[in-house]
């Protein structure tokens, strides 16, 4: 046990040193996209709409449009990052060694989760510029993020285990998962919807997670708060499972 | 004990091409191994599947013991690999390359980085160590891609042509490292092009041809097999055509160089006293090919 920890930590620090060593491409652009989102629907716009429930628009926003920033990161970094160890070779280095495949998709998704939750924290500071969120439930947030980030990061390894060349890595993420991030209320209450768009979001996952985090703030959310967190439990699940397997037949990594 | 055994090792490339035809191979603990075939011959594919970059179709594989069906991570353990291509990040500097890799195996940070500064240094990388891995030379590459290998401690260390575009005394220098290895207990497999290099090196050879094993047996007796011998003669002046005589072949490369090849039967002496009583003066005389290679082409072309 003690080995596997010891090979846990070095890829998590290995992930770390990646982070860090290009963060003029991990850390910076979030925050820039983010800071423009705030000024432009939070400020600009925001400032000429109507309350969503008691709250002003900015402070219903501020939470969708951090947890937008923890799903995009945490899924660009498994996915990039596993991705590139595939295409210099140098994931051979772990799967030569006695690496159990749990290790290896933990410490990958653990790096998915540092660079997804950290964007999520700077993308918090910056927002505190703009915007005095309250803080209703601070456990449910913290639980929601860190869930999301973990899913988000799940996902991002799987399509790196399956991308072949550069393009695969941002298929997804452009037809799926931003789509889904708009869609997923981060905007707008999905209550304001007619009937028939409510049933239809209710489809998408990430109006769970969105909901779930801005519940620990605002105290408000169009959704049951526990249905999103046993959705979360079980993605995380069925997301692990999912990566041991492709991970334990090859798929993508061992010919 | 066997570091190594391989037995019916079969492999079937998605593609459907069939790279290995029933391999068997044994590595005796402390044998300095050498593993020769030409281009596409299956090596690199036996390789991978003894360090499970590559699934096996069929065959059995045990390192120390141990199958790798049974308890892989237990093998993995004891086997070191040096690629044949470079497969380390660029981006990441040579000691965390290496100290990561020792983490991977489940070394402590402080024997971790003990056993990095201690190859790192032998391997002329030390001053090297916070430079990124695309910065080194091709030479240093190697090196570095052997430290690493190294780093866990592995009884046995498998290099995939680990002297492939390292200049002569580069080369020279990782032989003496690889000898001291050797003497210190370590099982050696390698693999090269460089038939010179495993005749230094290795004192057991197997052959290996369209994914078999055509030979397999001690340095030694696989050149006993050897035999024709061939040498080059530069003569003082210049000579005609000379007249093959029983059990001795000549042929004239130019002016006054003579190409003669001899049975193991004939002894050096006839060619000389043949070639006196012609009148023909040697200036010097050297061997044509590494005679590995003589053998080796003999074999592959059989
Ligand atoms: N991933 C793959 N898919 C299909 N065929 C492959 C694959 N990898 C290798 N081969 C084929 O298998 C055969 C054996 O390849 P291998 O790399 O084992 O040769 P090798 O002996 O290492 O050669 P070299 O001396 O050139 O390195 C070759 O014909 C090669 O084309
Ligand atoms: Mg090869």
């Amino acid at each position: 046990m003690k080995q596997h920890l010891i090979s846990l930590y070095s890829i998590i620090r290995k992930e770390l040193i990646r982070i860090f060593r290009i963060w003029i491409q991990t850390l910076v652009p979030p925050v820039i996209t983010l800071t423009l989102y705030f000024i432009i629907f939070g400020s600009f716009i925001g400032s000429q709409l109507k309350n969503i429930g008691d709250y002003s628009y900015m402070s219903f926003i501020a939470p969708g449009l951090i947890m937008m920033s923890v799903i995009t990161n945490s899924y660009a970094n498994t996915v990039s990052s596993f991705f590139s160890a595939k295409f210099q070779r140098n994931i051979e280095e772990l799967l030569v060694s006695p690496t159990p495949n749990w290790v290896i998709v933990l410490g990958y998704v653990c790096g998915g989760m540092a660079r997804g939750i950290s964007v999520g924290f700077l993308v918090s500071l910056v927002s505190l510029i703009f915007v005095r969120l309250p803080i209703h439930n601070l456990p449910v947030a913290v639980l929601f993020v860190f869930l999301t980030s973990f899913v988000f990061s799940l996902a991002g390894m799987i399509n790196g285990i399956f991308a072949k060349k550069f393009d695969d890595i941002s298929i997804v993420p452009t037809f799926v998962i931003t789509p889904l991030t708009y869609l997923g209320g981060v905007f707008y209450s999905i209550s304001l919807l007619p009937h028939f768009w409510q049933t239809v979001s209710r489809a998408n996952p990430i109006v769970y997670m969105i909901n779930g985090f801005r519940y620990g703030f605002l105290g408000t959310s169009d959704i049951n708060v526990w249905v999103g967190l046993t959705m979360l439990i079980f993605f995380s699940v069925a997301l692990f499972s999912a990566n041991l397997i492709l991970l334990k037949k090859g798929v993508g990594t061992r010919s | 004990m066997k570091a190594l055994e391989i037995n019916d090792l079969h492999k079937i490339y998605r593609s459907g091409f069939k790279a290995l035809n029933g391999v068997f191979l044994d590595v005796q603990e402390g044998d300095f191994f050498g593993l020769l075939g030409p281009n596409g011959a299956g090596k690199t594919t036996t390789i991978g599947i003894i360090t499970s970059l590559i699934t096996k179709s069929r065959g059995q594989v045990e390192v120390f013991g141990i199958d790798i069906d049974r308890d892989f991570p237990a093998a993995k353990k004891l086997i070191g690999v040096v690629p044949q291509e470079y497969n380390f990040s660029i981006f990441e500097k040579v000691l965390d390359i290496v100290t990561q890799q020792a983490g991977y195996y489940g070394l402590s940070r402080d024997v971790a980085r003990k056993n990095a500064e201690k190859y790192l240094r032998k391997l002329g990388l030390w001053d090297k160590r916070y430079t990124a891995a695309r910065e080194l030379s091709g030479g240093m590459k190697r090196r570095l891609m052997i430290a690493r290998g190294l780093v866990h401690e592995p009884r046995l260390l498998i290099l995939d042509e680990p002297t492939a575009g390292v200049d002569v005394e580069l080369r020279r220098g990782m032989w003496d490292f690889l000898l001291e290895l050797s003497r210190q207990g370590r099982t050696i497999i390698l693999t090269t092009h460089y038939l010179e290099e495993a005749e230094q090196l290795c004192d057991r050879i197997a052959i290996i041809n369209h994914g078999k094993i055509i030979e397999n047996t001690g340095k030694k007796d696989l050149l006993r097999q050897l035999d024709r011998e061939t040498f080059v003669l530069e003569c003082a002046n210049s000579v005609d055509h000379v007249e093959s005589v029983d059990g001795i072949e000549f042929k004239k490369l130019d002016e006054t160089t003579l190409e003669v090849t001899k049975t193991k039967a004939c002894s050096i002496n006839s060619i000389f006293s043949y070639l006196e009583s012609k009148d023909i003066v040697i200036e010097s005389m050297r061997n044509k090919t590494n005679r590995l290679e003589e053998l080796f082409m003999e074999l592959v072309e059989r």
